[in-house]
Protein backbone atom coordinates (compact mmCIF):
# COMPACT_ATOMS: atom_id res chain seq x y z
CA UNK A 1 0.00 0.00 0.00
CA UNK A 2 1.03 3.18 -0.64
CA UNK A 3 1.30 6.08 1.40
CA UNK A 4 -0.91 7.84 -0.10
CA UNK A 5 -3.18 5.18 0.20
CA UNK A 6 -2.53 4.68 3.72
CA UNK A 7 -3.09 8.33 4.28
CA UNK A 8 -6.59 8.37 2.76
CA UNK A 9 -7.92 5.40 5.52
CA UNK A 10 -10.48 6.29 7.61
CA UNK A 11 -8.75 4.59 10.68
CA UNK A 12 -5.86 6.86 9.54
CA UNK A 13 -8.06 9.68 9.36
CA UNK A 14 -10.03 9.16 12.60
CA UNK A 15 -6.65 8.47 14.82
CA UNK A 16 -4.83 11.75 13.45
CA UNK A 17 -8.21 13.71 14.12
CA UNK A 18 -8.54 12.34 17.33
CA UNK A 19 -5.01 12.49 18.33
CA UNK A 20 -5.16 16.17 16.51
CA UNK A 21 -8.14 17.07 19.43
CA UNK A 22 -7.36 15.53 22.19
CA UNK A 23 -3.16 14.50 23.06
CA UNK A 24 -2.50 12.41 26.21
CA UNK A 25 -1.64 15.52 28.04
CA UNK A 26 -5.09 17.38 27.17
CA UNK A 27 -7.22 14.17 27.95
CA UNK A 28 -5.25 13.49 31.61
CA UNK A 29 -3.75 16.85 32.47
CA UNK A 30 -1.03 17.21 35.13
CA UNK A 31 -1.92 20.73 36.04
CA UNK A 32 -3.86 23.23 35.98
CA UNK A 33 -4.46 27.32 35.51
CA UNK A 34 -4.28 29.02 38.89
CA UNK A 35 -7.67 30.17 38.99
CA UNK A 36 -9.30 26.28 38.53
CA UNK A 37 -8.44 26.37 42.64
CA UNK A 38 -11.54 27.07 43.74
CA UNK A 39 -14.11 25.47 45.74
CA UNK A 40 -16.38 25.68 42.47
CA UNK A 41 -14.92 23.58 40.43
CA UNK A 42 -15.00 20.50 42.40
CA UNK A 43 -18.57 19.96 41.70
CA UNK A 44 -17.91 18.87 38.24
CA UNK A 45 -16.17 15.86 39.41
CA UNK A 46 -18.34 15.63 43.02
CA UNK A 47 -21.51 15.25 40.58
CA UNK A 48 -19.21 12.41 37.94
CA UNK A 49 -18.68 10.60 41.60
CA UNK A 50 -21.92 10.56 42.88
CA UNK A 51 -23.09 9.16 39.58
CA UNK A 52 -20.68 6.31 39.77
CA UNK A 53 -22.38 5.22 43.18
CA UNK A 54 -25.93 5.54 42.04
CA UNK A 55 -24.57 2.94 38.96
CA UNK A 56 -22.54 1.03 41.21
CA UNK A 57 -25.42 0.19 43.51
CA UNK A 58 -28.41 0.19 41.19
CA UNK A 59 -26.40 -2.81 39.62
CA UNK A 60 -26.86 -4.42 42.49
CA UNK A 61 -30.35 -3.89 43.19
CA UNK A 62 -30.68 -4.88 39.62
CA UNK A 63 -28.95 -8.25 40.57
CA UNK A 64 -30.89 -8.87 43.86
CA UNK A 65 -34.36 -7.94 42.98
CA UNK A 66 -37.29 -5.95 44.83
CA UNK A 67 -37.83 -8.78 47.16
CA UNK A 68 -34.07 -8.30 48.57
CA UNK A 69 -34.35 -4.40 48.62
CA UNK A 70 -37.74 -4.41 50.39
CA UNK A 71 -37.01 -7.32 52.50
CA UNK A 72 -33.49 -7.51 53.82
CA UNK A 73 -31.72 -5.12 55.98
CA UNK A 74 -29.16 -4.47 53.59
CA UNK A 75 -31.20 -4.47 51.16
CA UNK A 76 -32.41 -1.76 52.78
CA UNK A 77 -28.86 -0.20 53.25
CA UNK A 78 -27.62 -1.06 49.34
CA UNK A 79 -31.65 0.97 48.55
CA UNK A 80 -30.64 3.90 50.34
CA UNK A 81 -27.48 4.15 49.33
CA UNK A 82 -28.61 4.29 45.69
CA UNK A 83 -31.13 7.03 46.64
CA UNK A 84 -28.92 9.24 48.81
CA UNK A 85 -26.11 9.45 46.31
CA UNK A 86 -29.04 10.80 43.79
CA UNK A 87 -29.49 13.09 46.45
CA UNK A 88 -26.24 13.65 46.59
CA UNK A 89 -25.54 13.69 42.29
CA UNK A 90 -28.69 16.21 42.08
CA UNK A 91 -27.16 18.79 44.83
CA UNK A 92 -24.08 18.87 43.55
CA UNK A 93 -25.03 18.99 39.42
CA UNK A 94 -27.21 22.09 40.49
CA UNK A 95 -24.21 23.82 42.15
CA UNK A 96 -22.19 22.72 39.29
CA UNK A 97 -24.87 24.70 36.62
CA UNK A 98 -25.10 26.97 38.93
CA UNK A 99 -21.38 27.97 38.93
CA UNK A 100 -21.18 26.91 35.28
CA UNK A 101 -24.34 29.60 34.63
CA UNK A 102 -22.52 32.70 36.65
CA UNK A 103 -18.93 32.44 35.03
CA UNK A 104 -21.09 31.74 31.50
CA UNK A 105 -18.56 28.58 30.76
CA UNK A 106 -20.36 28.53 27.13
CA UNK A 107 -17.89 31.32 26.53
CA UNK A 108 -15.13 30.17 23.93
CA UNK A 109 -16.76 27.95 21.70
CA UNK A 110 -18.02 25.79 24.47
CA UNK A 111 -21.87 26.05 23.86
CA UNK A 112 -21.64 22.12 22.95
CA UNK A 113 -20.32 21.49 26.85
CA UNK A 114 -23.13 23.83 28.15
CA UNK A 115 -25.29 21.70 26.44
CA UNK A 116 -24.32 18.27 26.48
CA UNK A 117 -25.25 19.16 30.36
CA UNK A 118 -28.79 20.61 29.92
CA UNK A 119 -29.52 17.46 27.94
CA UNK A 120 -27.58 15.07 30.69
CA UNK A 121 -29.93 17.06 33.05
CA UNK A 122 -32.81 16.11 31.23
CA UNK A 123 -32.11 12.96 30.89
CA UNK A 124 -31.56 12.64 35.07
CA UNK A 125 -34.74 13.98 35.72
CA UNK A 126 -36.26 11.72 33.74
CA UNK A 127 -33.92 8.95 34.94
CA UNK A 128 -35.33 10.11 38.53
CA UNK A 129 -38.98 9.84 37.79
CA UNK A 130 -38.69 6.08 36.11
CA UNK A 131 -36.92 5.02 39.23
CA UNK A 132 -39.73 6.46 41.63
CA UNK A 133 -42.75 4.78 39.80
CA UNK A 134 -39.98 1.50 39.56
CA UNK A 135 -39.85 1.33 43.40
CA UNK A 136 -42.94 -1.70 43.51
CA UNK A 137 -44.24 0.36 46.76
CA UNK A 138 -47.61 2.50 47.69
CA UNK A 139 -45.42 5.37 46.83
CA UNK A 140 -44.89 4.72 43.51
CA UNK A 141 -47.91 3.90 42.74
CA UNK A 142 -49.55 7.37 43.86
CA UNK A 143 -46.71 8.78 41.79
CA UNK A 144 -47.51 6.86 38.74
CA UNK A 145 -51.36 7.29 38.86
CA UNK A 146 -50.67 11.45 39.70
CA UNK A 147 -47.97 11.41 36.85
CA UNK A 148 -50.44 9.87 34.26
CA UNK A 149 -52.35 12.78 33.48
CA UNK A 150 -49.82 15.24 33.40
CA UNK A 151 -48.62 13.14 30.82
CA UNK A 152 -51.53 11.90 29.08
CA UNK A 153 -52.44 15.84 28.84
CA UNK A 154 -49.10 15.89 27.25
CA UNK A 155 -50.13 13.56 24.27
CA UNK A 156 -47.24 11.14 24.95
CA UNK A 157 -49.28 8.77 27.15
CA UNK A 158 -48.93 5.68 24.91
CA UNK A 159 -45.90 6.12 23.75
CA UNK A 160 -44.06 6.50 27.93
CA UNK A 161 -47.02 5.47 30.45
CA UNK A 162 -46.19 5.48 33.91
CA UNK A 163 -48.29 3.17 34.80
CA UNK A 164 -46.88 0.31 32.64
CA UNK A 165 -44.22 -0.67 35.66
CA UNK A 166 -42.04 -2.60 32.52
CA UNK A 167 -41.92 -0.08 30.16
CA UNK A 168 -40.85 2.71 33.18
CA UNK A 169 -38.24 -0.05 34.68
CA UNK A 170 -36.86 -0.22 31.54
CA UNK A 171 -36.35 3.60 30.51
CA UNK A 172 -35.25 3.92 34.32
CA UNK A 173 -32.46 0.83 33.87
CA UNK A 174 -31.52 0.63 30.22
CA UNK A 175 -31.95 3.67 28.30
CA UNK A 176 -31.84 6.61 30.79
CA UNK A 177 -28.71 5.42 32.20
CA UNK A 178 -27.08 4.60 29.30
CA UNK A 179 -28.23 8.50 27.52
CA UNK A 180 -27.07 9.81 31.47
CA UNK A 181 -23.37 8.20 31.30
CA UNK A 182 -22.86 8.71 27.41
CA UNK A 183 -23.72 12.23 27.77
CA UNK A 184 -21.72 12.71 30.48
CA UNK A 185 -18.46 11.15 28.59
CA UNK A 186 -18.92 13.19 25.90
CA UNK A 187 -19.37 16.47 27.93
CA UNK A 188 -16.09 15.69 30.29
CA UNK A 189 -14.32 14.90 27.20
CA UNK A 190 -15.46 17.88 25.94
CA UNK A 191 -14.11 19.71 28.69
CA UNK A 192 -10.87 18.56 28.04
CA UNK A 193 -10.35 19.32 24.36
CA UNK A 194 -11.74 22.70 25.34
CA UNK A 195 -9.74 23.56 28.49
CA UNK A 196 -11.11 25.39 31.71
CA UNK A 197 -12.76 28.55 30.48
CA UNK A 198 -11.01 31.62 31.55
CA UNK A 199 -12.53 34.18 33.89
CA UNK A 200 -14.06 37.02 32.83
CA UNK A 201 -11.02 39.29 33.05
CA UNK A 202 -8.18 36.60 32.37
CA UNK A 203 -6.96 36.69 29.13
CA UNK A 204 -7.56 33.74 26.59
CA UNK A 205 -3.88 32.29 26.27
CA UNK A 206 -3.67 31.84 30.30
CA UNK A 207 -6.30 29.30 29.68
CA UNK A 208 -4.19 27.36 27.73
CA UNK B 1 -31.20 -0.06 65.99
CA UNK B 2 -30.80 2.34 68.77
CA UNK B 3 -28.83 5.33 67.47
CA UNK B 4 -31.31 4.30 64.27
CA UNK B 5 -34.61 5.11 66.17
CA UNK B 6 -33.11 7.99 67.70
CA UNK B 7 -32.11 9.19 63.93
CA UNK B 8 -35.72 8.63 63.45
CA UNK B 9 -37.00 10.43 66.42
CA UNK B 10 -35.37 13.65 65.39
CA UNK B 11 -36.02 13.26 61.74
CA UNK B 12 -39.70 11.66 61.72
CA UNK B 13 -39.16 10.51 58.03
CA UNK B 14 -42.30 7.97 57.96
CA UNK B 15 -45.40 10.78 58.39
CA UNK B 16 -47.08 13.38 56.00
CA UNK B 17 -44.75 15.91 54.79
CA UNK B 18 -44.77 19.17 55.72
CA UNK B 19 -46.04 22.12 52.95
CA UNK B 20 -45.84 25.85 53.40
CA UNK B 21 -47.89 28.43 51.64
CA UNK B 22 -47.49 31.87 50.46
CA UNK B 23 -50.09 33.19 47.77
CA UNK B 24 -49.35 30.74 44.55
CA UNK B 25 -45.74 29.62 46.07
CA UNK B 26 -46.38 25.97 47.82
CA UNK B 27 -43.20 23.82 48.40
CA UNK B 28 -42.47 20.99 51.03
CA UNK B 29 -40.51 22.16 53.72
CA UNK B 30 -37.78 19.40 53.01
CA UNK B 31 -37.20 20.47 49.39
CA UNK B 32 -37.20 24.26 51.12
CA UNK B 33 -34.17 23.14 53.37
CA UNK B 34 -32.35 21.13 50.25
CA UNK B 35 -32.62 24.79 48.64
CA UNK B 36 -31.01 26.98 51.24
CA UNK B 37 -28.65 24.25 51.55
CA UNK B 38 -27.27 24.21 47.90
CA UNK B 39 -27.50 28.47 47.88
CA UNK B 40 -25.42 27.98 51.18
CA UNK B 41 -23.02 25.07 49.41
CA UNK B 42 -22.81 27.89 46.39
CA UNK B 43 -22.05 30.38 48.66
CA UNK B 44 -19.24 28.36 50.58
CA UNK B 45 -17.39 27.32 47.43
CA UNK B 46 -17.36 30.61 46.29
CA UNK B 47 -15.97 32.47 48.84
CA UNK B 48 -13.88 29.78 51.57
CA UNK B 49 -10.58 29.92 50.23
CA UNK B 50 -9.34 26.36 48.67
CA UNK B 51 -6.43 24.44 50.03
CA UNK B 52 -3.13 25.08 48.87
CA UNK B 53 -4.33 27.97 46.58
CA UNK B 54 -1.55 30.09 48.07
CA UNK B 55 1.56 27.85 48.78
CA UNK B 56 0.68 27.51 44.66
CA UNK B 57 1.00 31.14 43.78
CA UNK B 58 4.02 31.59 45.96
CA UNK B 59 5.96 28.76 43.86
CA UNK B 60 5.37 30.46 40.89
C1 LIG C 1 -24.10 14.25 34.96
C2 LIG C 1 -24.01 15.53 35.16
C3 LIG C 1 -22.72 16.31 35.01
C4 LIG C 1 -21.43 15.90 35.21
C5 LIG C 1 -20.94 14.53 35.69
C6 LIG C 1 -20.58 17.03 34.90
C7 LIG C 1 -19.19 17.01 34.98
C8 LIG C 1 -18.36 18.06 34.68
C9 LIG C 1 -16.95 18.13 34.95
C10 LIG C 1 -16.14 17.03 35.62
C11 LIG C 1 -16.49 19.33 34.49
C12 LIG C 1 -15.08 19.88 34.60
C13 LIG C 1 -14.80 20.35 36.01
C14 LIG C 1 -15.62 21.55 36.45
O1 LIG C 1 -15.43 22.65 35.91
O2 LIG C 1 -16.47 21.36 37.35
C15 LIG C 1 -17.62 20.02 33.88
C16 LIG C 1 -17.56 21.26 33.26
C17 LIG C 1 -18.66 21.92 32.72
N1 LIG C 1 -20.00 21.63 32.95
FE1 LIG C 1 -20.68 19.89 33.72
N2 LIG C 1 -21.35 18.09 34.50
C18 LIG C 1 -22.68 17.70 34.55
C19 LIG C 1 -23.79 18.48 34.30
C20 LIG C 1 -23.75 19.78 33.79
C21 LIG C 1 -24.89 20.65 33.60
C22 LIG C 1 -26.33 20.28 33.98
C23 LIG C 1 -24.42 21.81 33.05
C24 LIG C 1 -25.17 23.05 32.60
C25 LIG C 1 -26.35 23.03 32.06
C26 LIG C 1 -22.99 21.68 32.89
C27 LIG C 1 -22.15 22.64 32.31
C28 LIG C 1 -20.78 22.58 32.30
C29 LIG C 1 -19.91 23.49 31.58
C30 LIG C 1 -20.37 24.67 30.70
C31 LIG C 1 -18.60 23.07 31.85
C32 LIG C 1 -17.32 23.69 31.26
C33 LIG C 1 -16.67 24.60 32.21
C34 LIG C 1 -15.39 25.16 31.69
O3 LIG C 1 -15.01 25.03 30.52
O4 LIG C 1 -14.75 25.77 32.52
N3 LIG C 1 -22.60 20.44 33.38
N4 LIG C 1 -18.76 19.24 34.03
Amino acid sequence: MSTTEIDRQWTTRLRRRAAGKLPPEKLLPDTQPTYVASWIYVFGVATLSSLIVVIATGCVLALRGPYWWHGSPYGHFVNSLHLWSVELFFFAMVVHLWGKFFMAAWRGGRSLTWMTGVVTFLASIGAGFTGYVAQTNFDSQWISTQAKDGINSGGVGAYFNPLDLGQMLMWHIVLLPIAAVVLTGLHVLLVRIKGVVPPFDESAEAAQ
Amino acid sequence: MGWLSSFATIFPLNNLGHYLHWHFLLISRSNLIVTILMVATFLAALFLPFPGRRSRKENQ
